[in-house]
């Protein structure tokens, strides 16, 4: 086969996972829309007089489940067809696919889109399915906007420090985002167990203790990935590259802020136990941090890490 | 006594310690390091003049005005500005006033043997409770066994015989490596700026370069750093390789920079020649030289009115963009009758469309070049002694010659061409040859702050993932109806860090701890 046939299956590929995932986007919304459903009936049932409610759930809770198996049978097809989209592109271009934004993005919804699965396998995380097609969808429409022909490396990315600190740096990012995830619902359940008012969708959810520990836990994974992959290979790499370690680039400043940030997050929740609310906000800001420098510093900034264009 | 009072009230002695008390609190390091970030922002929204200093000139020729307000606060060179400074260094005190003392305490705790068992088990966040035949000492050694490499005690108390243990002591360790190492990084950093150089150099094919200060265009160096002390190497650029590729979806970007050069590191060495490669410098004794930029070079000769060869020589044209659509400037000071300067841009593939259409390029790679200039004759102003860039024309005291049309003349030229200039003379374009960018540096201590940062790592590592928990069983002798000698145990299990949740392996530990005893004749059991 030749090259301009692999790069395009991989962009068929490409295509067709990112409608799968919203599929399975439509599947999961359509699971809590169900979900809220239960709940109304469960106060008709609650209202319509002295007989005691039967269990209302039998009904539609098939239903709800269904859909959620649905949406995490997509997420796996998905998952499936970008593995395909990154594999084809490394053969169309001869390399590792991690050589640009647009691969970038694939490459670390990919991997997102794994964790996730793997997740669910284990631990049984299907709650999250919603949220994760949510942000895959977007990082994939984000990195659309950055698409490149396969193609060769460019002489200053042709370094084996590349490879490390790419994928250091991008898994720190898909731990990240698993950490941001699990505090935006944190927050979102948190905020209904204070009112004691927890929805049938929000049931669906972990308690908000659960969710605040495993925010901690991945973000205390992403912290060390993300020192080795920004603050050791990045520098080892820019030596060579640029002919000096740290140079402040604006790429450089917002990944020493990102550190900073998640450094700041892990000491209040180890140290001052900052727990929940407090910790959660820290731990947004971070990934806000995060964003911009993986995505925000290309699109506004120059710099040597100029390569979107 | 209201606090106000109490303030007035304090010695300065007292004083001090109350600033050091606040300045070591975790609160106060938390909001320094979120101040930190805050502040590292400004470096990235405006030109730093030790990234890009042609685009901090820019910025102050696009904003005149407000330009030298956030001059005069440093905005420039923020991460050497007095305020970012102080950030940090506030910063750096506070984790020194946090990591001595912490540091005592752990030696202390190293010392220290297990805390005795807390009276009543049932306000841990993890304790259980069965009853078995085995006899204490079996229980005992059984926990010894299933605690494997923590730190043991076997006390006989009132109650019968108490096994406190503690693990974890790798955490605490972790994080005081962590912590010493940032001091660690921070100081290879200050090593490095204040005694480091680098500068930038264009050198044409053919040409050399020595190491002194006056060859470079660019020179910065720390201040503490000698520029008379360079070390006195040097260099000559045999041939520039640029390749880009010709075909395919990504025509035309770059596929291979390289420098061929032979060096000697030392004035009288044997010259050895080495390929200079984007991500593969040339590592000499006091400095680094690394590839970050090449472009053309045409080589132009000027003979003036009286027939004389006034100029001969290859001109630099620095790249605009990634076509290399490059300008450059000649300057001829020694043309009779008026001084020559021309300004214009070189091509490396020129391709025009029609004869309306203006001619553009279309590859990096020289496959059609042309040097297109304008000129003017008059005077250079190169004689009043004011310093001038030899890639601009200053045009205050020149005139732009014109052509018979009226219009202003211009030289369109391939190499080998000549055309004859207005009032006699000719300009030629000789040969075409490149030019390598080097960035020369040495940055001394340039491993302190790698293995400061490696050895972070890893107490990072250590002190988030290594559990201090402290464990007691309790084993207490008594006698049942039947008469037989039965043994209680009591668990008790804290974990140190999360503090407040119930361990989640205390089920197995006490089924296990169960299994390891000789008898498995377990009577009762509880747990909460």
């Amino acid at each position: 086969m030749r090259l301009e046939q692999y790069a395009q299956i991989s962009n068929y590929a490409m295509v067709a996972a990112t409608c799968v995932l919203a599929l399975a986007f439509v599947a999961h919304v359509a699971e809590w829309a169900f979900a809220r459903k239960v709940v109304s009936d469960e106060k008709e049932l609650v209202t319509s007089g002295p007989t005691p409610p039967a269990p209302p759930v039998e009904d539609e809770a098939p239903v709800t489940e269904r859909f959620s198996r649905v949406g995490v049978t997509l997420t796996i097809l998905a998952a499936t067809l970008l593995v395909a989209s990154v594999i084809t592109r490394g053969l169309a271009a001869e390399r590792v696919p991690l050589g640009n934004m647009y691969e970038f993005g694939l490459v670390g919804v990919a991997v997102a889109l794994l964790t996730y699965l793997a997740l669910v396998w284990k631990y049984q995380v299907q709650w999250a399915g919603g949220v994760v097609a949510a942000f895959g969808l977007v990082m994939l429409g984000m990195s659309l906007s950055t698409y490149v022909p396969a193609g060769p490396l460019v002489p200053a990315l042709d370094s084996y420090w590349f490879e490390i600190h790419v994928s250091a740096v991008m898994l720190a990012g898909a731990f990240f985002l698993v950490g941001a995830a699990a505090s935006v619902l944190y927050l979102i359940r948190a905020r209904a167990e204070a009112k004691g008012n927890v929805g049938a969708v929000l049931r669906r959810l972990p308690a908000a203790a659960v969710m605040d520990k495993l925010a901690y836990r991945v973000n205390a994974m992403a912290f060390p990935l993300w020192t080795f992959g920004a603050l050791i290979a990045g520098p080892i790499w820019a030596h060579y590259a640029w002919g000096r370690y740290w140079g402040w680039d604006p790429k450089e400043v917002w990944a020493f802020i990102t550190w900073v940030v998640y450094a700041g997050y892990l000491h209040a929740r180890a140290t001052a136990g900052w727990k929940g609310r407090r910790a959660a906000i820290f731990c947004l800001i971070g990934f806000v941090t995060f964003l911009f420098s993986y995505y925000g510093v290309n699109l506004f900034g120059s710099g040597l890490h100029s390569y979107a264009k | 006594m209201n606090p106000s009072t109490q303030a007035s009230e304090l010695t300065p002695r007292q004083f001090v310690r109350w600033m050091w008390r606040q300045l070591t609190s975790m609160r106060t390091a938390l909001f320094l390091l979120l101040l930190l970030a805050v502040a590292a922002v400004p470096g990235s929204l405006v030109p730093q003049r030790g990234v890009d200093a042609r685009a901090v000139q820019a910025f102050f020729q696009d904003h005149p005005t407000l330009a030298p307000v956030l001059d005069a606060i440093g905005m420039f060179s923020v991460y050497s500005s007095p305020w970012f400074s102080a950030i940090y260094l506030l910063l750096m005190l506070s984790l020194v006033g946090c990591i001595v003392p912490r540091i005592g305490v752990y030696a202390k705790a190293l010392r220290a043997r297990p805390p005795r068992a807390p009276r009543n088990f049932a306000r841990l966040p993890g304790s259980g409770s069965f009853t078995t035949t085995a006899s204490v000492d079996e229980v005992v050694s059984a926990g010894r066994q299933m605690l494997g490499r923590a730190r043991i005690d076997v006390v006989q108390t009132g109650n019968g015989t108490e096994l406190r243990a503690e693990k974890g002591y790798l955490r605490e360790l972790g994080n005081l490596v962590f912590h010493c190492s940032i001091l660690v990084v921070l100081v290879g950093v200050a090593i490095g700026a204040l005694w480091s150089y680098r500068g930038a150099v264009m050198v044409t094919e053919g040409d050399g370069f020595s190491n002194t200060l006056s060859q470079y265009d660019e020179f910065n160096s720390g201040p503490l750093y000698d520029p008379d002390n360079l070390p006195p190497f040097g260099l000559t650029v045999d041939r520039m390789i640029a390749e880009f590729h010709s075909s395919g979806p990504q025509m035309g970007a770059p596929r291979l920079f390289q420098a061929d050069v032979t060096y000697t590191e030392r004035p009288g060495d044997e010259p050895q020649n080495y390929e200079i490669v984007v991500n593969n410098p040339l590592s000499l004794d006091g400095g680094d030289v690394f590839l970050i930029g090449q472009g053309y070079a045409p080589v132009i000769r000027v003979t003036d009115a009286n027939g004389e060869v006034v100029f001969d020589d290859a001109v630099i044209f620095l790249p605009q963009d990634g076509t290399y659509l490059s300008e450059g400037v000649v300057k001829v000071p020694d043309a009779a009758p008026e001084q020559l300067g021309f300004q214009g841009f070189f091509m490396p593939t020129a391709v025009s469309t029609g004869d309306d259409a203006p001619t553009r390029t279309v590859y990096p790679g020289a496959v059609n070049p042309v040097v297109g200039l304008r000129m003017w004759s008059g005077d250079l102003g190169l004689d009043d002694g004011t310093p001038q860039s030899v890639y601009t024309l200053q045009k205050e005291q020149m005139t732009e010659v014109l052509g018979d049309d009226g219009e202003p003349f211009n030289i369109s030229l391939s190499p080998g061409q000549v055309q004859d200039l207005p009032g006699g003379g000719s300009i030629e374009f000789v040969d075409l040859q490149r030019f390598a960018r080097f960035q020369i540096a040495d940055v001394p201590a340039k491993s302190l702050p790698l293995v400061g940062v490696s050895v972070g790592l890893i107490g990072l590592m250590a002190s988030l993932m290594v559990r201090p928990r402290r464990t007691w069983i309790t084993a207490t002798t008594s006698t049942d109806e039947a008469g037989r000698t039965l043994t209680s145990v009591n668990v008790g299990v804290l974990d140190r860090v999360p503090r407040d949740e119930t361990p989640i392996d205390l089920d197995a530990f006490l089924r296990d701890l169960q299994q390891a005893l000789p008898t498995s004749n377990n009577l009762k059991e509880t747990q909460t």
